[in-house]
């Protein structure tokens, strides 16, 4: 018999499995032919439209809704490739919100953006479902080139050097590709095991091998790499987590929430994870965001999110604001963790108020205390792993514009590298980039 | 609530909205459901002489062309007139007839164009106690290659002819549909009102191939394989309709024929719009067979509510009322100046009119780096494009130069004066004003 919400501590199969079937379907469900053509319709099709500009991969977007309104999703979906070759993912999990849709000027108009993310579903989902992978490799050029990160730059850096000719490597700490695309993302974002499905796709571009197992730091360096390869790009996410430094972080119960997520992700069977009946999470990011939802989702009865500054500091957009409280999950401002208390396992946090001033945030003295047998840390990943060699800025690797690192012929994109929001999008765009920069350095 | 009673022709209905003669006036059922709808009058579907009647195709009989969310805006028939029997259909129209006397009915017809066929029918549509005929010079397709439909309503001489015959045989109004595949309508509106008719109504139905199936290679609606053209109406046809109702009630000869407007009538405000041209009321047909009989509904409510806006206290207050301002271009005024305004506050910066004007107009819109557009108006000749381009309805105005003032394009002074091309320099044929 299922456990219901009120059962104490951590437990398994809170819900039903229809419920949580039902509660991890598609975040926003695909189009059907007419729904995309009346969505299309709503499309302007302006000049030089501010929607593309706000697009870290600059697809040419009335042009693709163009091409969906006159009936041929397929080349709607070329121009989206062409210019991000993970544009299916990033129809599901991009914040358009706060890129190209916050951006369309029929949200200026009147609150309502063209729903571009959902159209970009609708066109890469028919090249998908075809199979066909509408891309060949030029001539072969004889250079090779390593990339580290089987993330979302990773996968894109490969593609484009593949299809230049290059002969690519793609090497990888874990037993799988897709970095966070298949780790981390939401559950409801990513279904019917779509990271999976887009990797392969990607592969039939041909010209690229996949080596899994294979970490930098422990089975490859950076020098081996050089001596072998003409150039490598580096990509390697944000390994590491940041750690609370609240009393009580060692208890059972507290994790870190990426590690949870990817144990959901992996999940065969979502109601054999187990879940608290009581669940913080600690952050304001789109992690911490995805933990709350998905405990709450998992038969959670109580989720709280904690974040230390107000609500317009926090880093999930005002909509994964919205969708966690729409799930339930409450969300407390201007609170920070003092210490978890337990005895053994967590059972109660302790929170502490604080005010933010000039920047900085304090703690008020005023404390309080939920209920907690589960509490989640998601204040941020950090870069771990990453080459001595290489120049850091701001914690990350120090590129230029088209992602050349300190070292010659080693170039860096996605999360691990300098500047761009860490998002799968920017990663892409970041990738294709600086395969572009070191093809021109191979040939030039 | 404004009285929309409207009498045409001496006929009266309680409203200017009748029914064109076509598939939602073929039988008795569907006409007592129009009358319940509220409908003021019908024109019942085209009648045939005597004996076996017409046989349609049994395939796909209709195609059209859409717009936004697949609202329909052109249909295409090659349905011909009714495939029922003569004897049963006037039977019906009696019966009709007998039980709404209040409302319009008048009967179509199509015989050939032998006086024998027409003095057989006449006598017994006279009988059925309808209020009047009109006469279907216009269908497209089908029975113009039997020599009929339009295929009469291409000659005005036996348009003229046709008509006579009619008034001979037949005592009531006679109202004369014209076809509009011609190339100057008034053609045929003379020899309607030459040959005594009382009326004319327009427009049927215009020759048309909406669309072609790829795979097939042929034009639809395909049957078997093959496809013919056929009549085109609904929303699309509008200003075609518009502009011959127009010529007719401005051409001196026949400014006085009384006009049943046909065409892409779907709200109150197209016949509103229909009426102000001359027309006397209207009819339709693909609103109805799009959205149902209901749709009179709206149409009477429309323009009862803007003749109360108004003032208007009768159709016959408005019915006419812009035909004076319908003139040649040749005498439109080439003083009066105007510029395009840009209203900032309104605008959402989407590009459209900086997108056409710069690229298909006169490179008069100016695109900020952060996307605020304007207007130069040493550049703007005011032709309007951009206010039709921009989404946002009343954004962009055009805007009058008013007299004594500057005309940046030109740097002349905005003269007060009328001045048209007949007596402009630049025209080689100018007659100099007095
Ligand atoms: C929980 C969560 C939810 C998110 N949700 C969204 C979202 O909804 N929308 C969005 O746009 N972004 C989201 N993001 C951010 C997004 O996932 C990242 O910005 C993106 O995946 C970065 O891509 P990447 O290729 O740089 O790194 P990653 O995706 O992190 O991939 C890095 C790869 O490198 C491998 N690797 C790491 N270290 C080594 C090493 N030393 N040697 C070899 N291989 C190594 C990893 O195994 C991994 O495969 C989310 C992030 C998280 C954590
Ligand atoms: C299917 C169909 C059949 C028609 N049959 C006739 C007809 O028998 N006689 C006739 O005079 N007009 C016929 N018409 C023309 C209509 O009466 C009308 O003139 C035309 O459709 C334009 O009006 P609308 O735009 O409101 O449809 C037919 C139109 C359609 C769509
Ligand atoms: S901004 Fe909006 S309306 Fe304009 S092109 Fe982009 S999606 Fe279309
Ligand atoms: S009215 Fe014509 S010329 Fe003037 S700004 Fe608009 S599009 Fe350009
Ligand atoms: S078309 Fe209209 S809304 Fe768009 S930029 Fe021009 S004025 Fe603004």
């Amino acid at each position: 018999m299922a456990s219901s919400h009120q059962a104490s501590g951590i437990q398994t199969g809170r819900l039903a499995a229809a419920d949580i079937a039902d509660n991890f379907a598609d975040l926003h469900p695909a189009y059907d032919a007419h729904e995309a053509a009346v969505a299309a319709d709503r499309c302007y099709f302006c000049y030089d439209a501010p929607c593309m500009t706000a697009c870290p991969t600059s697809i040419d977007i009335p042009q693709f809704i163009r091409e969906i309104q006159a009936g041929h999703p397929s080349s709607a979906a070329k121009t989206i490739l062409d210019q991000n070759i993970l544009g299916g993912m990033c129809a599901r999990v991009c914040p358009t919100e706060t890129l190209c849709e916050e951006a369309c000027v029929r949200e200026a108009a009147e609150g309502k953006p063209v729903e571009i993310g959902r159209l970009q579903r609708y066109a890469t989902d028919v090249v998908m479902d075809k199979d066909v992978h509408p891309y060949s490799r030029a001539a072969s050029t004889g250079k090779k080139v390593a990339v580290v990160g089987a993330g979302p730059a990773g996968l894109s850096a490969a593609h484009r050097l593949a299809m230049l000719g290059h002969d690519v490597v793609v090497f990888d700490a874990k037993s799988k590709a897709g970095g966070l695309n298949e780790f981390g993302i939401a559950a409801y974002k990513s279904t019917e095991n779509f990271a999976a499905r887009e990797v392969n796709w990607l592969l039939k571009i041909g010209g690229i091998t996949m080596d899994y197992g294979k970490k930098l730091g422990a089975e490859l360096s950076l020098d081996g790499l050089q001596a072998e390869y003409d150039a490598v790009f580096l990509s390697i996410g944000l390994a590491g987590v940041n750690a609370l430094r609240a009393e009580g972080e060692d208890l059972d119960g507290v994790r870190d929430a990426v590690d949870f997520i990817e144990d959901l992700r992996q999940a065969d069977d979502l109601g054999a994870l187990p879940v608290g009946r009581n669940v913080v999470v600690i952050g304001g990011g789109m992690t911490a965001v995805d933990a709350a939802v998905q405990s709450k989702l998992l038969g959670a009865e109580n989720v709280t999110i904690a974040y230390r500054r107000g609500r317009d500091a926090m880093g999930a957009s005002r909509f994964e604001q919205d969708l966690a409280a729409s799930k339930g999950v409450k969300l407390m401002f201007n609170v920070m963790p003092k210490a978890i208390h337990g005895a053994g396992a967590a059972s109660e946090i302790e929170l502490e108020y604080t005010s933010v001033e000039e920047g900085r945030v304090r703690g008020t003295g005023e404390t309080t205390r939920l209920s907690a047998d589960q509490v989640y840390k998601a204040i941020g990943q950090s870069l771990v792993g990453q080459p001595e060699a290489v120049e850091l800025e701001g914690g990350k690797i120090m590129v230029d514009a088209t992602g050349r690192t300190s070292v010659a012929n080693v170039w860096a994109g996605g999360d691990c590298a300098s500047g761009g929001e860490d998002l799968t999008v920017t990663a892409v765009a970041e990738g294709r980039d600086a395969a572009m920069d070191i093809h021109a350095s191979l040939m030039g | 609530m404004a009285d929309l009673t409207t009498e045409f022709l001496g006929i009266k209905s309680p409203n200017p909205f009748w029914l064109a003669s076509a598939p939602p006036t073929d039988k008795e059922y569907n006409v007592r459901r129009a009358f319940e709808a509220g409908w003021g009058g019908v024109v019942w579907k085209t009648l045939g002489s005597e004996g076996p009647p017409v046989v349609n195709v049994n395939g796909p009989r209709y195609g059209a062309i859409f717009g936004a969310d697949r609202r329909l805006l052109g249909l295409n028939n090659i349905e011909l007139i009714t495939d029922r029997s003569l004897e049963i259909n006037l039977e019906e129209i009696t019966r009709v007839k007998k039980d709404y006397p209040d409302r319009a009915v008048i009967v179509s017809i199509m015989v050939p164009c032998e006086e024998q066929a027409w003095k057989d029918i006449l006598p017994k549509v006279e009988a059925t106690g309808a209020d009047g005929i009109e006469l279907n010079f216009g269908c497209p397709h089908g029975m113009a290659e039997r020599g009929m439909g339009a295929a009469v309503g291409q000659v005005p001489e036996y348009i003229q002819m046709v008509t006579e015959w009619c008034k001979k045989y037949y005592s009531k109004p006679v109202i004369v549909k014209l076809t509009p595949n011609i190339t100057d309508v008034r053609f045929p509106a003379r020899a309607a009102k030459n040959g005594g008719g009382d009326a004319v109504s327009l427009i049927n139905t215009i020759n048309s191939i909406v669309s072609v199936d790829l795979d097939q290679m042929a034009p639809e609606p395909t049957v078997g394989g093959k496809g013919t053209h056929g009549g085109y109406c609904g929303p699309a046809v509008k200003p075609i309709a518009m502009n011959m109702v127009a010529e007719i009630a401005r051409c001196p000869e026949t400014h006085d024929l009384p006009i049943s407007a046909i065409g892409g009538v779907t709200t109150w405000k197209d016949a509103a719009e229909f009426m102000a041209l001359g027309a006397g009321n209207v009819q339709v047909c693909t609103a109805a067979m799009t959205y149902g009989f209901n749709v009179v509904k709206e149409m009477i409510s429309g323009l009862s509510n803007w003749m109360d806006e108004k003032g208007y206290t009768s159709t016959q207050d408005f019915i006419g009322m812009a035909v004076p301002n319908v003139t040649d271009w040749q005498y439109l005024d080439l003083n009066f100046i105007a510029k395009a305004k840009i209203n900032q506050e309104d605008c959402i910066s989407c590009g459209r009119c900086f997108a056409a004007c710069e690229d298909t107009s006169h490179q008069a819109i100016e695109m900020s780096a952060d996307r605020v557009f304007t207007v130069k108006d040493d550049e703007c000749v005011a032709c309007n494009l951009c206010v039709n381009v921009c989404p946002i309805e009343g954004c962009i105005t055009m805007e009058e130069v008013p007299a004594g003032q500057i005309d940046e394009r030109t740097g002349k002074v905005v003269s007060d004066e009328y001045a048209n091309w007949t007596t402009h320099p630049n025209n080689p044929s100018a007659t100099a004003a007095e």
